[in-house]
């Protein structure tokens, strides 16, 4: 009985979550004719993918896509490469100035994009990068979590085996490459997802970066742009926010674990 | 014996010049290491940082074309009292009031409805964990056909308010605080699940056996032993929402988002700075947006400062 209870709750919780998801996908495969119908359908009787065509080709979502995923993978990459060989100098080496330095990384922490932006957008013009992929993905390549995450699993490594490696005539590069790197996975794996999920879904940027309506929109800017056209488009928007939302869907699937492990770095011990 | 002292000698000169040799390319890697990194947060985020403080110094003429002009902190105090941003931190304020709360509460309601050992709970975590990866695009698209007055659910809902929800002075801000609750329901979620997971059972279950109803466990108990996890979830959302503008960009738009009290103050920056040329304004009201959020991190930073040091 008490079972019963909990599973009404949770499903009751599940239906309430979902429900917009699932009305977006209803009403992107209705008929034109059945759009405004009242009672909103709740399944669609004949389902019509015609509107996935139509987002995918005069939507202009493939383009949208590509260059989404140009630009994430390019921060993706660049943020596992840069805070992986920041966070090894941290862990492993001593020089001077190294506690300044890790509190400098910290500190970017503390200054929102949102108010570094405005000159951010005038290096853009100077370096000739307005409009380019260079200009969406080039400031994001550093990212003072990724340092401290990837900090934090180094530190975990015995500091013995770094000198067992030594002995074996290991220099540090070697090292990081075949055994800090490998072992710090886990860390990597969940810095790689976060980005990924940044990358993806971020707006500001992308919007003020490429100034509205270009060829290097990403899916995010692509979306605004479909939603603003007109009332007739709504299914065409609608199928073009499900196909922007699948891939972290997938993403989710896979990566659950980690996505929560970076989301969580903090909050919990 | 003289000549076994120099060896020794000699060893002992060789050995450190080794160990100096060694410990100034160790430097060299380092630095060389956190180059990229350095030079990215230089670039991009010490540099426009410091350069905001300059830029509050000059005031753009409204006349394009002409050069910005040195006027010290002249601007500062007509900016900060002009009606479009302090109506913009009103409306940003309301916006956080109503956003976070209501997201940490249902949040971990649905926490602790999960927190079971049911048969298929995983997938129900999935689900409610499921909006984490929804843009703000994506859920502006989503609720903006919800909210939409003729294909929309609210007609059949029997709420219909005219004008429509999103152009409407009343309704445009909490339909976006309610398109950003769903947004950030599933980190919230998330975070209070795993602050949950580091919950005892054996202390619930002793008091259950004690005879404590599930009301009093979860408000004596759970709540309480939760508290960090409550006081990191509060931080983060509060600066995600100070953060969020996106949705009103999409679905209400420069044109109407003052008239409809939905301004927020990262939209009134953006505006500031494209549609009315004024880098000197925006960055004084990025100054602001700094210093909530400033307060806001060092909050959070007490956490991350007590896993430094665990770490060390």
């Amino acid at each position: 009985m008490r079972r019963a209870g909990s599973y009404a709750a949770l499903t009751i919780g599940a239906v309430v979550v979902l429900a917009p998801i699932y009305f977006t996908i209803v009403n992107s495969l209705l008929p034109p004719s059945q759009l405004a119908h009242q009672p909103p359908p709740l399944f669609p009787s004949s389902p019509q993918w015609h509107d996935y065509s139509l987002a995918w080709t005069s939507g202009h979502l493939a383009r949208y896509m590509a260059t989404s995923a140009v630009m994430t993978v390019s921060i993706v990459l660049g943020q596992l490469v840069t805070s992986t060989f920041a966070a090894y100098a941290f862990a492993f080496l001593r020089f001077p100035f190294k506690r300044t330095l890790f509190l400098l990384c910290l500190a970017t922490l503390m200054i929102p994009f949102e108010v570094t932006f405005i000159t951010n957008l005038d290096t853009l013009s100077s370096l000739g990068w307005f409009n380019t992929y260079e200009g969406l993905a080039v400031p994001f390549l550093a990212t003072g979590f990724g340092i401290f995450l990837l900090r934090q699993a180094f530190l975990q490594i015995p500091k013995d085996l770094l000198e067992a490696a030594r002995l074996d005539g290991y220099g540090h590069w070697r090292f990081m490459v075949r055994v800090a790197v490998p072992l710090a996975r886990p860390s990597l794996a969940a810095l790689g997802v976060f980005s990924f999920l940044a990358a993806w879904n971020q707006y500001l940027w992308p919007l003020v970066a490429t100034g509205g309506t270009s060829p290097l929109d990403t899916v995010q800017i692509g979306l605004k742009q479909l939603v603003g056209t007109s009332a007739q488009n709504i299914p065409i928007a609608l199928a073009g926010a499900v196909i922007a939302f699948v891939p972290l869907v997938i993403l989710l699937l896979i990566f659950q674990k980690q996505l929560v492990r970076s989301l969580t770095a903090g909050a919990v011990k | 014996m003289t000549v076994a002292s120099v060896g020794v000698g000699g060893g002992v000169i060789t050995r450190e010049t080794t160990l100096r040799i060694r410990r100034f390319r160790e430097m060299g890697l380092a630095y060389l290491l956190l180059l990229p990194a350095l030079l990215a947060f230089g670039v991009f985020t010490f540099y426009p940082f410091l350069r905001n403080f300059k830029l509050m110094l000059y005031e753009t003429p409204p006349v394009p074309g002409l050069p910005a002009h040195y006027v010290g902190l002249h601007q500062i105090v007509p900016t900060l009292t002009s009606t479009p941003f302090t109506q913009s931190l009103v409306t940003t304020l309301i916006f956080v009031v109503l956003v976070v709360p209501l997201s940490l509460i249902l949040g971990l309601a649905l926490a602790v409805a999960a927190h079971r050992k049911l048969k298929g709970i995983a997938i129900y975590r999935m689900i409610f964990s499921s909006t984490v990866v929804s843009s703000v695009a994506v859920a502006s698209v989503v609720f903006g056909t919800l909210l939409n007055p003729v294909v929309g659910l609210l007609p059949w809902l029997g709420i219909n308010p005219s004008p429509s929800a999103l152009e409407n002075t009343t309704w445009a801000l909490p339909a976006v605080a309610v398109i950003t609750i769903w947004q950030f329901l599933g980190l919230s979620f998330i975070i209070m699940s795993a602050g949950l997971q580091s919950v005892p059972d054996e202390l619930l279950e002793a008091a259950q056996i004690d005879g404590a109803g599930a009301w009093t466990r979860f408000w004596r108990m759970t709540v309480p032993l939760l508290s960090p996890t409550i006081y990191f979830a509060l931080v983060v959302s509060t600066i995600y929402a100070f953060q969020s503008f996106g949705a009103v960009d999409i679905l209400i738009g420069y044109q109407n988002a003052a008239n409809l009290h939905a301004n927020v103050l990262i939209y009134q920056i953006v505006n500031t700075l494209q549609m009315e040329n004024n880098p000197g304004a925006a960055a004084i009201m990025a100054t602001v947006l700094f210093l909530i959020t400033l307060g806001l991190t060092l909050l959070q930073m007490r956490f991350l400062e007590r896993r430094v040091h665990y770490a060390n």
